[in-house]
């Protein structure tokens, strides 16, 4: 596989977001460090894409990147067409921390970006995702009393609710316990097939990213370059036994260059 | 089941501390009634003392002047150099000018500002107003400053994220962001205004809780008065730190205590 030839979509599936030649390098106390390295991707119209890197790769950089917070300090990213500059309601960013708002209750939260619809649109739209993400009952609740994964369903909502065309999730349920972390990505999952959002999703856990994406794309250590996109050609809902699975995802661990034995 | 046990925990927790000072209280009275020459009253003579005042109308009216002093120069103070102090947070720069001179200024006891006070405002409640201004001013603003330097970025990113104007990222999310640690802020400068009243009251006016207990004791050794007038500002002072802490349990303000 090459390094850096971006990766071209299916020719029927628009281009939503395209990554081109993009680094970026910090520079710190006289100190500069290189994180990411001519970086080129393209991600299709409603496509789920996973970056899959070691802890401290740049990955999440990338993902600040195209939400706008951080600009490339060479190349460009371009969502449908439009060079990215600052953040974008119609991209939203989901926090690896917790970054519901803890003054404002579950209601608050999910219409925090609606402020400019008439109240009874806004209302409608807080009442759907608080039933689509399962908070029915919890409207007035502050976040501090919803569990960790209860706080992370809410910033989906909340993200959801401005009707974004691209999700970008941070290792969103890197705080969850397995269990329901299982859970949530199957969520997800329902969530994307019913909305059809582009989402790029960013995890260090290699099973989370066979589990949902339509490609992996594998990053090396920093400074930051792509390994290797694999394609999960495997229809939802997923047998995390198949042999088709395991094959991946072997194939994902040897070019990480981890032995799965424990 | 749960509620009962705890129920008649915190009567047990609400007895303890009334049982100790009805035990300080029967200490104080042996040890005067063993002493009697000793110009300290007994609880009854403070009780007395109390009495007198309410007969002679002076409680309440030195009540009112002390805390009308406070009210001047603790809103002031707060009305200044709290959105000061989130402005130069919020700007770094202004942070790095302005830090060396706070720190400077902070450390100075309010009191030494009195000949000052009494220099630029004359004797009288402005002198006063201005002690406790001084004395409110530099921890408020401090507290502003860290307060929006300790808002976590991802709040300030979500806001931005969603298109907000600057106006509405400082109200929507700087301003509910810093409530928090500024409530804990205005408690402990709001206690600090009460210590600063009385001294500035024995120096500069001739009214008040402080002019009181300095009155007493130069107009004829009456520490009966004494005890009553630092009875009635202990009282008050916690009667004001409870109003303040009131406001840390409003739900939208709470996450800041209690969260890890």
């Amino acid at each position: 596989m090459s390094l850096t030839q971006p990766v071209s979509v299916p020719a029927a599936v628009t281009t939503k977001l395209s990554v081109e030649h993009v680094s970026m390098v910090f520079e710190r106390d006289g100190k500069s460090t290189h994180v990411l390295n001519d970086i080129s991707l393209d991600v299709g119209d409603g496509e789920f894409v996973c970056l899959l890197g070691p802890s401290g790769c740049g990955k999440t950089t990338l993902l600040n990147a195209m939400a706008g917070f951080l600009s490339p300090t060479s190349g460009e990213i371009k969502v449908s067409g439009e060079v990215v500059r600052k953040p974008d309601p119609r991209r939203i960013f989901v926090f690896q921390e917790r970054g519901v708002f803890p003054w404002l209750t579950v209601e608050g939260n999910i219409g925090f970006g609606l402020s400019k619809l008439p109240r009874l649109e806004r209302e409608k739209r807080v009442a759907y995702y608080v039933k689509m993400v399962g908070l029915e009952g919890f409207e007035k609740t502050y976040p501090q009393e919803l569990s960790g994964g209860m706080k992370q369903r809410l910033e989906v909502a909340r993200a959801l609710a401005v009707n974004p065309d691209m999700l970008l999730l941070d290792e969103p349920f890197g705080a969850l316990d397995s269990i329901t972390r299982l859970i949530m990505r199957g969520e997800l999952l329902r969530i994307w097939e019913a909305e059809r959002k582009t989402i790029v999703f960013v995890t260090h856990d290699i099973d989370e990213a066979v589990q949902l994406a339509d490609r992996v794309v594998v990053m090396s250590a920093r400074p930051a370059t792509i390994q290797q996109i694999v394609n999960i050609d495997i229809t939802h809902p997923r047998d995390i036994s198949s042999p088709r699975y395991l094959e991946l995802r072997d194939g994902i661990f040897q070019q990480i260059g981890l032995a799965h034995k424990v | 089941m749960q509620d009962e046990s705890a129920a008649r925990t915190t009567v047990r927790v609400r007895l303890r501390p009334i049982a100790f000072i009805a035990a300080l209280l029967v200490l104080w009275s042996i040890g005067i009634r063993r002493e009697p020459s000793h110009l300290l009253p007994g609880p009854w003579g403070v009780v007395g003392g109390i009495a007198d005042l309410v007969r002679h109308g002076l409680l309440l009216k030195y009540v009112v002047a002390s805390l009308f002093r406070v009210t001047w120069g603790f809103v002031l103070a707060v009305v200044l150099a709290i959105p000061l102090g989130l402005a130069v947070g919020w700007y770094r720069r202004a942070e790095m000018a302005l830090n060396p001179i706070l720190q400077i200024l902070r450390p100075i006891s309010p009191l030494a500002w009195i000949p000052i006070a009494i220099l630029w405002f004359g004797v009288g409640d402005l002198a006063a107003i201005f002690l406790i201004f001084v004395g409110c001013f530099f921890p408020l603003m401090l507290t502003a400053i860290n307060a929006v330097q300790s808002i976590p970025a991802v709040y300030v990113n979500a806001g931005r994220n969603f298109g907000l104007s600057s106006a509405a990222l400082v109200y929507r999310v700087l301003y509910p962001a810093v409530v928090p640690n500024l409530i804990v802020g205005l408690r402990i400068t709001l206690g600090i205004a009460w210590l600063v009243v009385v001294a500035a009251e024995m120096i500069a006016v001739s009214s008040g809780l402080g002019f009181l207990i300095i009155d007493a004791r130069n107009a004829g050794n009456r520490y009966d008065l004494v005890l009553a007038g630092m009875l009635i500002i202990g009282v008050i002072g916690l009667l004001l730190d409870m109003g303040m802490r009131s406001l840390e349990k409003v739900k939208s303000f709470r996450w800041g205590y209690s969260e890890d």
